[in-house]
């Protein structure tokens, strides 16, 4: 399965949600789509609603820390939602969850970020 | 009773998911629960990433070797390939630990396989390549006319 990106820039906030299958294959599409977002809407904090991704790998892990690197640079935040256990898991194993944070559903990310 | 499968397939990373959802329908007879079927998955393609991108550096010419075998509630997995081979598997193993940080590689992979499998082993030579053999029991109270 492909992986169906779903982008969205709203106050500085892009909201990426993501459907299907995150790998190798597809995070360099991942990787090419939001750069272009981040540094066309000068974007400062990423939501990203994993609300219908099927699968994902390291290779996920890889891109979701490039692009919370690239926010941290403006001191910006990354917040994930919707994650699966089987994600939460890579996320925990990976120590991710020290840096990027974690929300329920993408409304509360919103409001997390103050732009609900 | 022992039932495998083996198959090959070019380096090309749009072979990825082919790899996985292939092992993921051969184990589904063992009746795997979601987790064990996603752990499963999960390592075949931290594999065959791994031989995609480290041992043929992305050269489609190359071929990954995947072969299954089932035994009783055991699932034995086989991911080799011919390219580059791994420098020191030890330091390879280290979690974060990656030689391509450029391409956003997140250093996770045999972190992963080693924690979502019962057992791991990693041969590997410079130049002649790399074979992955992973063990796993499955939870599966399979029926006991088998």
């Amino acid at each position: 399965m492909s992986l169906t990106i779903n982008m969205e820039a709203k106050n500085r906030v892009l909201c990426i949600r993501l459907k299907g299958d995150l790998d190798h294959h597809t995070a360099e599409k991942l990787k090419n789509q939001a750069e272009a977002a981040i540094q066309k809407h000068n974007i400062q904090h990423i939501i990203l609603n994993m609300e219908e991704l099927h699968f994902m790998d390291s290779s996920g892990l890889g891109v979701i820390l490039g692009r919370y690197k690239q926010v941290n640079k403006k001191q910006g935040e990354m917040v994930v939602c919707a994650i699966s256990p089987a994600v939460k898991r890579l996320f925990e194993m990976s120590g991710l969850f020290k840096i990027v944070k974690m929300e329920l559903s993408e409304k509360n990310a919103l409001q997390r970020l103050g732009v609900a | 009773m022992k039932n495998k499968m083996e198959t090959k397939f070019s380096a090309l990373s749009q072979n990825e998911s082919f790899a996985r959802v292939t092992v993921a329908a051969f184990i589904a007879q063992l009746d795997p629960t979601m987790d064990e079927l996603t752990e499963i998955k999960t390592v075949v393609s931290e594999a065959v990433t791994n031989s995609i991108i480290h041992g043929y550096e992305s050269d489609p010419e190359g071929w990954v070797y995947i072969s299954a075998v089932i035994e009783g509630d055991t699932v034995e997995l086989t991911i080799r390939d011919e390219g580059l081979g791994i420098e020191d598997v030890e330091e390879a193993k280290q979690p974060l630990f990656t030689t391509k940080p450029e391409l956003e590689r997140s250093g996770m992979g045999f972190t992963i396989m080693e924690n979502f499998m019962d057992e791991i082993n990693i041969v590997s030579h410079k130049g002649e390549g790399t074979i992955i053999r992973l063990k796993k029991h499955l939870t599966t109270s399979r029926a006991l006319c088998n």
